[in-house]
């Protein structure tokens, strides 16, 4: 996925000389996690460069390009960190266009992994999604392969409102599938590893089936995706799986088209559960196909506690928590 | 598209260009530090802690040192410590040393996730720390193991930590190396950089309006001076006098970028002080009478109410950022031993010996006194788990202190754990399963 990442910011780059890519570490060494490696080499220190440790300056600066006709994609090296940025990318970023009535907007793609399943204890796991979805004015997204992280990336950068674009670090490398102690695939034997060369885009706000069924729908995004799709083959459950893509705007046509037929819905994410997206995706679904319903919607998500370093796989909502939670769903055919 | 990037109605004018700040050296390049104002030692005043703070503005631009090459100590800011406290201080500083050789090889050999060394710069922490009463609480960063290990905290504890196990007294939830002991006056690591500046000033701010008589003291990298609240905790120090000193670890590095990310090539950290009316010294991070002395200096001021200090120690990070980190790909590998401040350790070593307070044997033997003791500690540690080898909390901590109480959705997430825990691990030990 980090090659897949760094395409598409390579295809960008090419594409447009508007658009611009900073963060701490990014320039030079192509940051921590590689997804920029040898961007600036390529396009130059104008258009890829080191940024001073300061999330705030980060989004401020991105706002200011965006205002100018810029398209930044900057970088907060993990999205535990994005907080000191949040005041400019909600009160600001958010809202320029609305309040300019349009005179000006910020295009800006703001990268940056999430999540856990690495050990970087709990300030380099969290998974703030929910935060950005509660913020009028801006799109969050969300990869689960390299297929689609790069054409959803595209599409972010092209797009004119700020976007949220949240790697899952756990599956940068592989598809994690939820046991960890089982050795990691590898993304070379995935099917969605082969991205295309040059420019294509996944239009934002379209989900993905990823595994049809008739019985019950997985609402899930990011490392989760996998995670859920393989505990449904393992217990041979006949799920239709939905990679959401995009949390805002949603894709609720598909997600209303798959309950409506299925009856049954499973909500699965990282992020700890109360208030986190599940509950919107519930109230979402409740609200729209109530009366396909046939047993109430299950959400799967972490714990309502920061993510603790030694303790993560008993945090991770892995097998044996969406395995159970798929029993009570099942219970009654 | 909105904006007006056109230039066109103005083209007789140049375009605007920007500088995108480049350290001096990168992987492969001749080293060459001779543009590093290497101050003669000894020659640099010493005002009165009470002074005004802009008696102390030139010596932000300058450069505090006191041992010279000569290896004797020099001028105004000698701190005129007896050999016993000044071999406590080296003492210290080898078992630093020691614990960082060890907790490395230990991530590398999978008893751990994650470690990070302060190699190089054991003088700003250590020496530092000793200038303090026991009692002034600190506000560390990550790389400020020493000042723990100075105030004589257990190494095992340290260890317990680092390996998650469970002799951990934070219940495994921390990443290695952050730390936190109240008993010792040693504030919580955070992960979230700078965080903790501000928060020392808060501190010190309450311990003023208490009329208590303990200062807080705060260190930060030179990177990290670059978020907010670095800039917030200056300002609050500065308006209201707050009793705090603020040590800027200057290492040149922050992860792969040079300190001019953070503005280096344009003012001097300790320069900072000026803007926000505060006092402010610039010294030599390796020296450690230097650190010493201007640590206690700015305690002294602190604690007599005459305001806030802001120090800037000029050292060199000679190892990785962390564990995770692989400095050749950014950086000169010579600069480790260009470094014209040299080490620490070395300069203090060979500092008793000019004075006739020590020798190499002795050196030697504290050295492997030193390795021995970490050693031992850590064979202590490892008998209560490594983070390598399975699970060592009970799932049921993870829901503690997450408030005061546990409320009733935590406590609905606590039994839904224990009965996958079953699940997944049967009667057996989770530590066994993994
Ligand atoms: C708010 C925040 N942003 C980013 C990071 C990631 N990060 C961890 S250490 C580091 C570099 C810090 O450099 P510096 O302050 O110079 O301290 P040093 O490591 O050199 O001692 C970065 C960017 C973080 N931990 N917190």
């Amino acid at each position: 996925m980090i090659e897949a990442i760094n395409d598409a910011l390579d295809t960008m780059l090419g594409r447009d000389d508007d658009v611009v890519i900073f963060g701490e570490d990014a320039g030079y060494f192509g940051g921590v996690f590689r997804c920029t490696a040898g961007l600036q080499e390529k396009y130059g220190t104008s258009r890829v460069f080191d940024a001073p440790i300061s999330e705030c300056g980060i989004m401020a600066v991105a706002v200011g390009m965006g205002a100018y006709g810029l398209r930044p994609v900057p970088e907060i090296q993990f999205a535990d960190y994005i907080y000191p940025g949040y005041d400019q990318i909600v009160s600001e970023a958010a809202r320029l266009r609305y309040r300019s009535a349009g005179e000006f907007i910020a295009p800006m793609t703001i990268r940056s992994p999430y999540g856990g399943g690495i050990f970087g204890g709990q300030t380099h796991s969290q998974s703030p999604e929910a935060l950005f979805t509660h913020i009028s004015g801006m799109k969050t997204v969300v990869p689960s392969t390299p297929y689609d992280a790069k054409g959803l990336l595209i599409a972010a950068i092209e797009d004119n409102d700020p976007v949220v674009f949240f790697e899952p670090k756990r599956i940068y490398n592989g598809p994690f599938e939820g046991y960890y102690d089982k050795p990691a695939a590898a993304w070379r034997s995935h099917d969605a590893s082969i991205t295309p060369e040059g420019y294509y885009r996944i239009e934002l706000g379209k989900a993905n089936v990823v595994r049809e069924g008739q019985a019950l729908t997985v609402l899930a995004y990011g490392t989760m995706v996998h995670v859920a799709k393989k505990v449904c083959e393992e217990k041979g459950v006949d799920a239709e799986v939905i990679d959401l893509r995009t949390l805002v705007p949603v894709d609720i046509e598909t997600i209303e088209a798959s309950v409506e037929k299925t009856g049954r819905c499973l909500i699965v994410h990282e992020a700890s559960r109360t208030s986190g997206f599940g509950a919107e995706l519930s109230a979402l679904v409740q609200e729209r196909c109530f009366y396909h319903l046939e047993a109430p919607i299950e959400r799967v998500t972490g714990f309502d506690t920061p993510y603790p370093h030694s303790l993560e796989w008993a945090y991770f909502p892995g097998p044996v928590r969406i395995g159970q939670a798929l029993d009570r769903l099942m219970a009654d055919i | 598209m909105a904006g007006n990037g056109d230039t066109d109605t103005r083209g007789n004018l140049p375009p605007l260009s920007l500088h995108v700040p480049e350290p001096k050296f990168r992987p492969g390049d001749e080293v060459d530090f001779s543009h590093i104002g290497v101050t003669e030692p000894g020659a640099q005043p010493r005002p009165d802690e009470n002074c005004e703070a802009g008696e102390t503005h030139p010596l932000c631009n300058d450069l505090i040192r006191v041992l010279g090459d000569d290896n004797k100590a020099h001028g105004p800011w000698d701190p005129k410590l007896d050999p016993e406290t000044l071999r406590r201080m080296l003492q210290t500083m080898a078992l630093t040393r020691a614990f960082d050789e060890r907790m490395f090889r230990g991530q590398r050999q999978g008893k751990t996730s994650f470690y990070m060394k302060c190699t190089g710069e054991e003088a700003t922490s250590i020496s530092t720390a000793m200038a303090l009463a026991d009692d002034d609480m600190i506000f560390p960063s990550y790389r400020q193991q020493g000042a723990l290990i100075s105030r004589g905290y257990p190494l095992i504890e340290m260890i317990n930590q680092i390996y998650s196990n469970e002799g951990d007294k934070l219940k495994g939830r921390q990443l290695p190396i952050m730390y936190s002991a109240r008993d010792y006056s040693f504030y919580t690591i955070s992960g979230n950089l700078a965080t903790q500046v501000p928060q020392a000033v808060g501190f010190g701010m309450a311990s003023a309006i208490k009329g208590d008589t303990k200062i807080a003291a705060t260190w930060v990298g030179d990177g990290s001076t670059a978020e907010g609240d670095f800039h917030a905790a200056c300002t609050f120090a500065s308006v209201y006098r707050a009793p705090v000193v603020i040590n800027v670890v200057n290492n040149q590095w922050a992860i792969s970028s040079f300190s001019g990310f953070a503005g280096a090539e344009n003012a001097t950290f300790a320069a900072r002080a000026i803007g926000y009316g505060i006092a402010g010294l610039r010294v030599d991070g390796n020296d450690p009478l230097a650190c010493y002395a201007a640590e206690r200096w700015a305690a002294n001021r602190a604690r007599s109410n005459a305001g806030p200090t802001l120090i800037e120690f000029f050292s060199y990070r000679a190892e990785g950022h962390s564990t995770s980190d692989d400095p050749s790909g950014y950086r000169s590998a010579q600069e480790r031993e260009e470094w014209p401040l040299g080490d620490p350790v070395m300069r203090l070593k060979n500092h008793l010996i000019a004075l006739g307070e020590w020798d190499e044997d002795g050196q030697a033997k504290m050295d492997l006194e030193a390795a021995e003791q970490v050693k031992a500690a850590n064979t202590e540690a490892q008998k209560l788990g490594t983070l390598g080898h399975g699970m060592h909390q009970p799932f049921e901590t993870m829901f503690e202190d997450v408030y005061e109480d546990v409320p009733w959705h935590l406590a609905e997430q606590r039994e839904q754990s224990l009965r996958e825990k079953e699940i997944k691990f049967g009667k057996k030990d989770p530590g066994e399963a993994q």
